[in-house]
């Protein structure tokens, strides 16, 4: 143990001596309180620490400890449905031992120490393992088979393995060379866990929500940003996304937002079941809330604890979500330190080596073959929410972030204003992941899938333009067709870009669906214009009363739409084409 | 830690001063942000606080001025201890300056605690869920941005607006649904002596003044007071709310002042600035005062917070107004075109939002129709607005008969919902004025209130859509053009 003594103290940096033998990144552990902080300069025997609680109250001359490690997880069972800070404390263990409020100098293990699993194992004595090689599973939540493998860096024969139960730190396997296998293990969180091989993203992460499946589609295993002003529904889109989307593991990542949102979040996921399994929605997630006002420090590792566990459970070959609100809070929280540290600015005062940061954390995701034998794949999608200062998208943290993320859904305050929702710019938006995921809809939804909904933004581009000419010259000026376009596209917006987070039916809405329901829109601006062409008015076509019929299309439950809307579909052929005379 | 030492050490070594910066040399044994005494030559008694310690360097911020000072005469005593509130039940109904004294000449109250005034952030996990309806009487809040006991849900006004106007008639007509009085907690930041009087009198008017306990900080009083002010405030209302199980509810005026001194301590450290010359931590800083809002489980208690804050030029982008925004949950948005027509309080809603709204309204909370109401009125009036500037261009001759009702709305909803002067209206009577407004359009029109609603509340005759005439489908389809307009000017 390294044990050096306070120099100074600034916010919450604080700088030591007698810190010679330290490592970057290593835990330590400051003043008598023992705050737990990361060395983050080193300068012959001076530490700067960064700390992870108030630092109010440190005298010069105080202690530092260096714990010779760096940030160390605890990995293993126990951690789904569970909530930790920035720095995986167990937030209801903390409540507690300490009480309400967060104090300081508390400690927690991540996992329940007394907690008892049961272990099957799968590998018999004799059997030669390495990294990633599955030892055996315990059931850790009614949905998630928590397979227990053998950690990076670690191998050899197995000389004894038995079945039953055990608390997380007990020997479940030793191997002839003396290694210990426990349920748990340790990793540092800002070191990314290794796999075999990075493989492409191809198949979408069903989001449920239709103009972000429809129109600007993220593969599972790779990363979208969410940007947009105060009120536009940054932490709507996040929370509806851990409820609904398709993936086997959800990390929700509160980085510097409110607590009032955790709270809603842990009130609410209990209650909630999930589309496919039917099982409370808490069993497939973990929360990590580092609040606005609990220390910046600490708001800083959250995004990595997170990232961590993240691909602990890829490593067993989930498919995982991590959705991170904000990333934003997370830049400035390095914006905070680095200013503490008097480091030379890059734009606005943040950090010259935000990019390089930002670039590094977004490449821990992706869709990959896991290490061991079997050769299983897992994935982690990372959506993150940016809060960018004034709505301004060209400030540093969202331009950084656009510079590596494949998908971009912008927030439009202005749609947030007239409460269309999701307040989702179809003009600004985009994803560079549509070529990769169109052969997964061609096979699996329509084999028109494509052509559907490039014609659908069409119209929306196209009443973009008429809208120009429509503030200058008034509706009246504008050719029928065009006037078409504008009915349609206002179709498109109302009743099928709009969704309602919180309602029963519409909340999750199957790809077939989204697409049939686009059919049917597309249908009818295909026919309207057909009729047109021959000689139909445009007055008369719109009095075939569909309207209604289309707007009401959301609350057809996913189960009885295909059906339904095939026959709206055909419906809205054969009617309108009996208006043509010939 | 530095709370142990007995003695106090008083130091003559003041190496350099710098605005409200001292910065004191040979210190030993003092702790971050420990409490610190100026003595002047003259005798004059100053509190300071450490910001920086680095080795035997402290540099304290002086509350109040720096004037008089010097570096030779001057005496620093360090305190021991970090700057805490002594709290009691007995300060309901007393006026302290921005530390917490007593000013009102009533004499000292004995604390029944101490308490540091940073506090400490309440845990995520025994947070309580906000969902408990609390009707301020104005019908922009009540019926569409409804704030719930627990919520942090500031007033962005701007230089002559009527904030404080608003957050004092919120003050005297709010109440739960279980009629329970809340007790006010007021902190006022660099505030002049009229707002502060105005504010006094408004209360002692309505008998509310024995509920209030004041923080004065007012213009004239120390700038770096004003960092303190807020968490004396809070640290008050969460004394009242989890000791003695009160529903507190905290104005404080004018966040923007505390901004203010705040980029003026940090320029004074030479630190790096951020947007504006605001410090880049300003939003840690902003958080740590507005999030000490909410409930906790178990406690009967809850603290209500209520900031006003001036948009320098009624600019919303502001970091001051932006920074807030992104932290609290939600904003009550004042407007000047509408303050300029008359309109009292002229809370323009667009902007507006409630983020709790949802969990304290509905069948029990308020009534079941709400919802539905709330985002109706939102879509007509978004639609009026924007046919406003269409008819700037091509004139109301140009608009379909459809569209000039959407026009009769904007201005009905104006003159009509919003304008209430001093009106103390409830739940019902809010929504009762919706629906009547709502009755200028045809039922058929409403797409965002379930149809058992509309047969229940809408005043007029109900037709059912799906079997429109073909004279509304006509009106209908003469309309469309006019109401495309309304997202253009977003799109662009």
């Amino acid at each position: 143990m390294i044990e050096g003594t306070i120099t100074k103290v600034s916010g919450p940096v604080v700088e030591a001596r007698g810190m010679a033998g330290s490592r970057m990144y290593d835990v330590t552990f400051v003043g008598e309180l023992k705050l737990i902080g990361e060395i983050i300069r080193l300068a012959g025997d001076h530490a700067v620490v960064q700390v992870y609680e108030d630092t109010s109250g440190l005298e010069v001359g105080e202690v530092v400890t260096c714990s010779g490690h760096p940030l160390l997880l605890e990995l293993g069972p126990g951690m789904l449905s569970s909530i930790y800070d920035g720095v995986q404390r167990r937030l209801p263990d903390l409540a507690e031992r300490y009480g309400d409020f967060i104090t300081r100098g508390t400690v927690s293990d991540p996992l329940g120490r007394e907690a008892e699993w049961e272990f099957v194992p799968e590998v018999e004595p004799g059997r030669s393992v390495s990294a990633g090689d599955v030892l055996g599973h315990v059931q850790e939540t009614k949905v998630i088979k928590h397979l227990v493998m053998v950690p990076p860096g670690k191998e050899g024969v197995i000389a004894d393995i038995k079945g039953g139960t055990f608390k997380v730190e007990d020997v479940i396997a030793v191997t002839e060379d003396g290694v210990e296998f426990t349920l748990m293990q340790r990793w540092p969180a800002r070191e990314p866990r290794p796999v075999q091989g990075k493989l492409d993203p191809v198949v979408p992460f069903i989001t449920g929500t239709r103009t972000l499946d429809t129109f600007f589609p993220v593969a599972q295993g790779g990363y979208s940003i969410i940007p947009g002003g105060f009120g536009t529904g940054k932490t709507v889109t996040e929370q509806t996304l851990a409820k609904w989307a398709e993936a086997d593991v959800v990390i929700y990542v509160g980085c510097g937002e409110r607590g009032n949102e955790m709270t809603e979040v842990l009130s609410e996921f209990p209650t909630l079941e999930d589309v496919r399994s039917g099982l409370p929605l808490m069993e497939r997630t973990i929360l990590v809330a580092n609040t606005s006002n609990m220390p910046v420090a600490a708001r800083e590792a959250s995004i990595y604890t997170g990232i961590t566990m993240a691909e602990y459970y890829r490593d067993m070959g989930y498919d995982v979500a991590m959705m991170a609100d904000s990333t934003s809070r997370w830049g400035e929280a390095l914006r905070e330190v680095s200013g503490r540290l008097e480091e030379m600015p890059g734009e606005e005062g943040y950090p010259a080596y935000l990019a390089t940061r930002i670039a590094d954390f977004y490449e821990r995701c992706g869709r990959a073959t896991c290490l061991g034998a079997d050769g299983r794949t897992g994935s982690i999608t990372v959506i993150g929410a940016v809060s960018p200062p004034g709505g301004d998208f060209s400030e540093p943290m969202t331009q950084n972030s656009l510079r590596i993320s494949g998908a971009f859904w912008a927030l439009d305050t202005g749609l947030a204003h007239r409460r269309h929702f999701p307040a989702i710019s179809w003009l600004k938006s985009y994803s560079l992941y549509l070529d990769r995921v169109e052969e997964w809809y061609l096979e699996n939804v329509a084999m028109d899938w494509k052509q559907v909904r490039d014609k659908a933004m069409m119209i929306l581009q196209k009443e973009a333009e008429l809208q120009e000419i429509v503030q200058l010259v008034g509706p009246d000026a504008l050719p029928e067709f065009a006037r078409a376009v504008l009915e349609v596209a206002r179709m498109l917006r109302e009743d099928y870009l709009q969704q309602f987070a919180f309602s029963e039916v519409d909340a999750f809405c199957e790809p077939r669906k989204q697409y049939q329901m686009l059919k049917v829109i597309i249908t009818y601006y295909d026919v309207l214009q057909e009729v047109l062409v021959k000689g139909v008015s445009l007055k008369e076509a719109l009095q075939v009363p569909f309207k209604a019929q289309i707007s009401r299309m959301k609350d057809i439950p996913n189960e009885e739409a295909p059906e339904r809307l095939e026959a709206l579909e055909a419906e809205i052929q054969n009617e309108l084409r009996k208006l043509i005379r010939y | 830690m530095a709370s142990d030492r007995l003695v106090t050490a008083e130091y003559k070594t003041i190496h350099d001063i710098a605005g409200p910066l001292v910065f004191v040399r040979k210190v030993k044994g003092v702790s971050y942000e420990e409490m610190v005494e100026v003595e002047s030559a003259d005798g004059k008694i100053r509190k300071g606080q450490i910001i920086e310690l680095n080795e035997d360097l402290a540099v304290v911020q002086v509350f109040g001025t720096t004037h008089g000072l010097d570096v030779r005469e001057c005496k620093v005593r360090f305190q021991g201890e970090v700057i805490k509130l002594g709290v009691s039940i007995g300060l309901l109904g007393r006026v302290l300056n921005g530390l917490g004294e007593p000013i009102d000449g009533g004499g000292n109250v004995f604390p029944e605690k101490e308490l540091e005034v940073t506090g400490s952030p309440i845990n995520p996990y025994t947070r309580d869920n906000p969902n408990d309806f609390i009707q301020t009487g104005i019908s922009a809040i009540d019926g569409l941005n409804t704030l719930v006991r627990g919520q942090k849900l500031p007033i962005f006004s701007g230089s002559g607006l009527p904030g404080n106007e608003l957050a004092a008639q919120i003050v005297r007509q709010a109440k739960v649904v279980g009629g329970e009085e809340f007790a006010i907690v007021f902190g006022a930041m660099g505030i002049t002596r009229r707002e502060a009087s105005f504010f006094q009198h408004s209360f002692s008017a309505t008998g509310a003044l024995e509920r209030v306990v004041f923080f004065m900080n007012l213009a004239e009083d120390p700038t770096v007071e004003r960092l303190i002010t807020p968490r004396c405030a809070l640290t008050m209302a969460e004394f009242l709310a989890f000791e003695y199980d009160m529903q507190v509810l905290v104005i404080l005026t004018d966040m923007t002042n505390y901004c203010e001194a705040l980029r003026e301590i940090s320029a004074a450290r030479e630190e790096v600035p951020g947007r504006r010359g605001y410090p880049g931590y300003m939003y840690t800083d902003l958080a740590n005062i507005y999030e000490r809002a909410g409930r906790i489980k178990g406690k009967k208690g809850s603290i209500t917070q209520v900031p006003i804050l001036t948009m320098p030029d009624d600019d919303i982008t502001h970091p001051i107004a932006d920074l807030t925004g992104y932290i609290t949950e939600g904003q009550i948005v004042l407007s000047r075109p509408l303050h300029n027509k008359g309109v009292s309080p002229p809370i323009d809603v667009l902007p507006c939002l409630s983020r709790l709204m949802n969990q304290g309204i509905g069948d029990g909370k308020t009534r079941e129709d709400h919802r539905g109401v709330a985002d109706q009125l939102y879509a007509y009036y978004a639609e009026g607005v924007d046919l406003r500037r269409l008819v700037a261009i091509i004139g109301e001759e140009a608009l379909s008969e459809e569209d000039q009702l959407y026009l009769k709305f904007a201005d009905q909803f104006e003159e009509n919902f919003l304008n209430q002067a001093d009106e103390n209206r409830d739940i019902e009577e809010t929504l009762e004025i919706g629906w009547n407004l709502l009755s200028i359009l045809p039922s058929s029109v409403i797409k965002r209130i379930k149809l058992e609603y509309i047969e229940k509340y809408y005043p007029g005759e109900v037709e059912t859509p799906g079997e429109e005439t073909e004279a509304e489908e006509a009106a209908e389809e003469e309309a469309e053009g006019g109401e495309e307009v309304e997202i253009t000017a977003d799109l662009e």
